[in-house]
């Protein structure tokens, strides 16, 4: 009895934990006081509103949506044929190559920011957006390889000896028949890659220049200056787009099969 | 079936990697032949099977089909089909575009499409599944699908492997039965593997024993059943008492022993199965260790001065006690005649 009561205790202080800040933000951002603040000053939803109204807010956004589509895309391209490849042969260094491909998600984010910073930005006078292209598409990669990996090893292999024995070649077989049959572990790649992009902080931080700023390195360095509630209510938004996109892929694709 | 050959592998040499799976294999196959490639796993069947399909390159060795050196020819271009053990059928389409997929990539009108589609499947008796998913059927289905969507292509060679392994026992018959059904209407030439005698003895022409990548022996059903050449061959058939010749006897662990008659020149080996054995007279003794009813017969094992020996008698006859003496023979006149041991 006292072991259940113990267990009750527990599980209410972890999930106070998980979803204290998330309401402690949600209840900011709802306030009508001028500072940030909990408890919120009144209630009001004209912080909610000024959001959309911050220029540098809005072009953040732009590029962080910019960054985590086209970024998580680049990553896809390349790394569905390395897992295609990890997959289907045996590789000279395969072991090798799938380490470093999983590099970015074991080496510290600060790490990763400070080497392309020192050894790509600067030496080589790439723009920021650039660096933060190519940035967010290493970061992804790593996901990319191990979500599209796991869905090809449900894949029977013989399959595709049958489509080639019935007249198909290699590549044709590949858009023909590995495709149609991972495209929900790449959705859920996707996914994963969007969300982990968007919510990206340390590498950006170290990569983001004067005036091109992804959106959560934006509302730090919005919150030194203006400390009003609307960065909640930002955080707030963001919270509930990201479980929305996760909440419908778990519905839709049985997202927790591939993270 | 003509007795021109049309599928010939020649000083066939097959390899992953250094690890050589078949050396020098010689096999000429005649159009319309149901041909059994029969052995225990790892013996080869597989691999020369996947040699002929163009999965495999050979290693060296030559591989003719129609005329035409198909050795390096690439598995897209090669007109040969085949089902695989675990039918590969496409998850993603239905049954009918599963059967429709050769067909599509050979750019075919689809009114042709079509037809050949609607006709393969009614060959294999699944016309009214056409729309179903491949998880949507059983596994005597599934194997149907894989049939039809070689079958469509009209291949010159159809290869199956291990056509009935995945089937339980009333399927089997069902679909061996259907395969000798398929092979008369369509009149393909018919390869497949199989490491089960009785299905090679059911349903080949001719049936090809293999044994650690190479070929033990080659006949008709009959011929390997009554006539192996070769130790292992009995032994994969069912002859389970089996003695080297020396001089103008056998070879036992009680030294040379003499038969009745002397064995026939050139012969290394004799082999009895255990209904050929005499029990309850004859020049040895032995001494019953063990016996099992077996419906129709009675099965035996005997300690005796040659070895071990298992007999079978029929269940009429008076049956012999665990641990009784009884006189038994080796008849040499039953007895198979092996060329190798």
């Amino acid at each position: 009895m006292t072991s259940r009561l113990l267990s009750y205790v527990t599980l209410t202080l972890v999930l106070i934990f998980l979803l204290g800040p998330f309401v402690i933000i949600v209840a900011a951002a709802l306030s009508g006081g001028e500072t940030l603040a909990f408890p919120p000053q009144g209630l009001s939803l004209k912080w909610v509103m000024k959001v959309f109204e911050v220029e540098s807010f809005r072009a953040s956004f732009a590029l962080s949506m910019f960054l985590a589509i086209f970024g998580t895309l680049a990553a896809l391209v390349l790394g569905v044929p390395v897992a295609y490849a990890a997959s289907r042969y045996r590789l000279p260094f395969g072991e090798t190559i799938r380490t470093i491909v999983s590099a970015p998600i074991i080496v510290p984010g600060i790490i990763v920011g400070l080497a392309l910073l020192r050894y790509l930005v600067i030496p080589l006078d790439v723009s920021v957006g650039v660096a933060l292209f190519i940035a967010h598409t290493a970061l992804i990669l790593p996901y990319a390889v191990r979500v599209v990996s796991a869905s090809l090893d449900n894949l029977r292999s013989d399959i595709e000896e049958a489509a080639v024995i019935l007249g198909s070649s290699r590549v044709a077989t590949f858009f023909r028949i590995v495709l149609p049959n991972i495209q929900s572990g790449i959705l859920a790649a996707f996914i994963l890659g969007f969300v982990t992009s968007f919510n990206q902080v340390p590498v950006s931080l170290f990569l983001s220049g004067p005036g091109v700023r992804t959106l959560p390195i934006d509302m730090i360095w919005y919150m030194e200056i203006t400390y009003d509630p609307s960065v909640a209510a930002l955080a707030a938004l963001l919270a509930f787009l990201s479980i929305s996109i996760v909440f419908l892929a778990e519905r839709f694709l049985g997202f927790s099969r591939y993270v | 079936m003509s007795d021109e050959t049309y599928l010939d592998l020649s000083n066939l040499t097959l390899a992953y990697g250094k690890t050589v799976a078949v050396e020098s294999l010689n096999l000429s196959i005649r159009k319309g032949e149901l041909i059994a490639l029969l052995g225990p796993s790892g013996c080869g069947k597989t691999t020369t099977m996947r040699a002929i399909t163009g999965l495999l390159r050979p290693a060296s060795g030559k591989i003719t089909l129609d005329g035409a050196d198909i050795t390096y020819v690439p598995a897209n271009k090669r007109h040969v089909g085949l089902v695989f053990q675990s039918y590969a059928l496409f998850p993603h389409l239905t049954v009918f575009e599963n059967v429709a997929f050769g067909l599509r990539l050979k750019k075919l009108p689809t009114m042709e499409i079509n037809q050949r589609v609607e006709a393969g499947l009614a060959m294999v008796g699944l016309s009214k599944f056409h729309s179903r998913k491949p998880a949507e059927l059983s596994g005597g289905q599934q194997q149907r699908v894989a049939l039809a969507r070689s079958l469509v292509m009209e291949p010159k060679v159809l290869l199956l492997d291990e056509p009935l392994s995945n089937l339980d026992a009333r399927l089997r018959l069902e679909m061996r039965t259907e395969l000798q059904r398929v092979q008369r209407e369509s009149g393909v030439t018919m390869v497949f593997v199989t490491h089960d005698q009785n299905e090679a003895l059911a349903l080949a022409d001719r049936i090809v024993v293999m044994k650690e990548g190479a070929i033990e022996q080659v006949g008709s059903p009959e011929d390997v059943y009554n006539r192996p050449q070769s130790r292992f061959v009995a032994d994969f058939v069912g002859f389970e008492n089996i003695f080297p010749v020396e001089g103008d006897g056998i070879r036992t662990e009680a030294g040379a022993m003499k038969l009745s008659a002397k064995p026939a020149a050139g012969a290394s080996g004799l082999a009895w199965r255990p209904n050929m054995v005499t029990l309850g007279e004859g020049n040895f003794e032995g001494e019953v260790l063990g016996a099992a009813f077996a419906g129709g017969s009675r099965e035996y094992l005997l300690k005796s001065p040659l070895g071990p020996i298992k007999a079978e008698m029929d269940a009429a006859a008076p049956a012999f006690e665990p641990g009784s003496k009884v006189a038994f023979d080796l008849p040499p006149e039953r007895a198979a005649v092996l060329e190798r041991m």
